[in-house]
Parts: C-alpha cells; sequence; structure tokens
C-alpha cells in the first residue's frame, strides 16, 4: 500500500494532538517531536503505536530514536508503507 | 487443550507488544485462558491500544497497585468481566531516576522508598487485592517479574534492592499463603529490552554481560522464553512449586565466569 506524505501527515497531526494535546496547526514537517512539541518518551510510545495501526506499519524500537521531527516520522512511514 | 484451559487470569504491566507481560497474555490466550489486564494514569490508553493486538480482547481495569482505593475497588473491578480469578501476574517495577546509574551512594530514603513500595511492596499489595477473586480449594498460582537479586550488577543500583526485596516478599507470601493452596512464584528473566530496560542507563552493559557468560544463547529482544516460564507457572503443571524463583537467563546464574 503506497500513501502520499500529505496523508501521512495529515494523519499524524491526528494523531499527536489526540495523544499530547498538541493543536494539528502547530504540528510541522520541521518540528522536533521533543524540543518543540513537548512529546515525552511515553506519549511518543503512544504515537507510535498508533500510527504503526492507522498506516498499517511497523515501526521497530531502534528506529523510534532517529525519528526526531515530523518529517523524520512522515518519510519513515512512506517508505515503510512502500 | 491448553495449558491453562479455561484459567481466569489478571496480567499487570502491559505497555508495549515488546513487554513481557504483554507475551504472557498472548500466549496464556493461545493456551485458553481468559486475560484481563491492568493499567493506571496515563498508561491506560496505551495499554487498550496494546491490547488491540492480542489474539482475543482483553478488558483493561484501572490499578495503580501503590494507590488503596484502586486496590479496594480490584474485586469488583474484575468481577465486572470475570467472576474469579486463578492467576495473576506481577509485571511492576520502578526507580525514580536517582536511584539507577551508578548513583548509589548517593540516593535519597524518599527515592529508595519509592523504588520499594513500587517494585517490591506491590507484590504483597497486589496480591492481597486479589485474594477475595481466588476460589476457595481451588487456590491461585501468584507470579512475578524478577531479575536476579543475589549479586550485584552495574547500574542497576537501588532497583536491585527492590529486587532483592521482592524475592524475600515472595517467599514470605508464599509461607503465608501456602495453606490456601496459593502458590507464589517468580521468574528472574535475562536482559529483555523492553520499555522498563530503556530506562535502566548502561543497559547494553548487561547486553554484553549476557552474550559472554550465558550458556544458552540470549537474545535480547526476544521476550517470550521468559512469558512462556511465568504461563507454565500459571498452569496446573507445576502444582506443589512455591516460593521459588525460576531463572529464564540463558543459564547465566549458574555460572562462575
Amino acid at each position: 500500500m503506497s500513501l502520499s506524505p500529505d496523508a501521512v501527515l495529515a494523519g499524524l497531526k491526528e494523531i499527536v494532538e489526540e495523544v499530547a494535546g498538541i493543536p494539528a496547526a502547530s504540528i510541522e514537517l520541521g518540528k522536533n517531536f521533543t524540543d518543540d512539541l513537548d512529546v515525552d518518551s511515553l506519549s511518543m510510545v503512544e504515537v507510535v503505536v498508533a500510527a504503526e495501526e492507522r498506516f498499517g506499519v511497523k515501526i521497530p524500537d531502534d528506529k523510534v530514536t532517529e525519528l526526531a521531527t515530523v518529517g523524520d516520522a512522515v518519510n519513515f512511514i512512506v517508505n515503510a508503507a512502500k | 487443550m491448553g495449558i491453562v484451559e479455561g484459567k481466569n487470569i489478571l496480567v499487570t504491566g502491559v505497555l508495549t507488544d515488546a513487554s513481557i507481560a504483554f507475551h504472557i497474555a498472548r500466549i496464556a490466550q493461545e493456551e485458553g485462558a481468559n486475560v484481563i489486564l491492568s493499567s493506571y494514569g496515563r498508561v491506560h490508553r496505551l495499554t487498550e491500544r496494546i491490547a488491540g493486538r492480542l489474539p482475543k480482547p482483553a478488558p483493561v481495569i484501572q490499578l495503580d497497585v501503590t494507590n488503596d482505593e484502586d486496590l479496594a475497588a480490584l474485586p469488583e473491578r474484575v468481577k465486572e468481566h470475570l467472576p474469579y480469578l486463578d492467576g495473576v501476574v506481577h509485571s511492576i517495577g520502578f526507580a525514580p531516576e536517582s536511584a539507577l546509574g551508578g548513583n548509589f551512594l548517593n540516593t535519597e530514603w524518599n527515592d529508595v522508598a519509592i523504588a520499594l513500595q513500587v517494585s517490591a511492596f506491590s507484590f504483597k499489595s497486589l496480591t492481597m487485592a486479589a485474594k477475595p477473586l481466588f476460589r476457595m480449594n481451588e487456590g491461585a498460582s501468584i507470579v512475578g517479574l524478577d531479575f536476579d537479586a543475589t549479586v550485584a550488577w552495574p547500574k542497576y543500583d537501588w532497583m536491585g534492592v527492590a529486587k532483592a526485596a521482592l524475592e524475600s516478599t515472595s517467599r514470605y507470601l508464599a509461607r503465608d499463603l501456602g495453606s490456601e493452596n496459593i502458590r507464589v512464584n517468580l521468574v528472574a528473566a535475562g536482559p529483555i529490552r523492553t520499555m522498563a530496560a530503556k530506562s535502566i542507563p548502561g543497559f547494553s552493559d548487561f547486553e554484553t554481560v549476557w552474550n559472554d557468560r550465558a550458556p544458552l544463547h540470549w537474545d535480547v529482544t526476544d521476550p517470550v522464553p521468559a512469558a512462556q516460564a511465568v504461563v507454565a507457572l500459571l498452569s496446573p503443571w507445576f502444582p506443589k512449586t512455591t516460593a521459588e524463583i525460576i531463572h529464564v537467563d540463558g543459564g547465566l546464574h549458574g555460572m562462575g565466569a
């Protein structure tokens, strides 16, 4: 299943808003989950779990630490879904 | 027929699908058990999401093992889903940051106290909270997750002390509950890369030790062997085993060097 970056970004915005209570409008590709969006490690796990389910991909634990920004996560998910 | 066919089991500590507790719940379901999960606070929603990955639906009830109201409400909350319990899995541990990572000589009592309460005293609290749910004459099996506390480890610090307290708590529970046919045992697993492990600074030191010393190949990404041992202890196949610590560590505990 192929996913467009725009669709993944839109989905991620909804997830991060739901999980961490951050307004979707403030979630952009360049934003860092920890430094800009204040997503702590527990919320990040929940974001990952929700994203795996929504997009039908597996995000391995050792990759999660590499997903610093929203853009990193979008790229990973788009590639994983190819 | 599965080895825990028809058994009703409460599993605490399911956080992600890497959790040992998740695999205990999964294997127990595959072996015929009815499983109920507990979680607390912020983690609750995550546990609910992860419960969706189990082979069968499993309700998630609220239980903070340090909260007296939650403990008192446990029978009522379980009974909304299952009429009684045959087994309980304690997969709970926590130490504040200052209690881990090489700060042993400077950790304050308040932080040590939290580690002991959440990781060791809670084994007694959980067992006693669940006890009204056990059936007369049928007994029950309580299993906790341990990390060998007979020796000192790098960085593990007060969590190691808390695990020593857990081991002792387990023996005293076994002593006092044996007359009611309640078995109390621990599984001392080797290091497994779970959320809990990630919060231990220097966890990779453990991985190196295990790879060098365990006679059986040890895979830090595989929680299944420990989970299988827990389900075995929940089953009727260890009817006269209590106050025991089963090592699922690739045999490392038996090696001198």
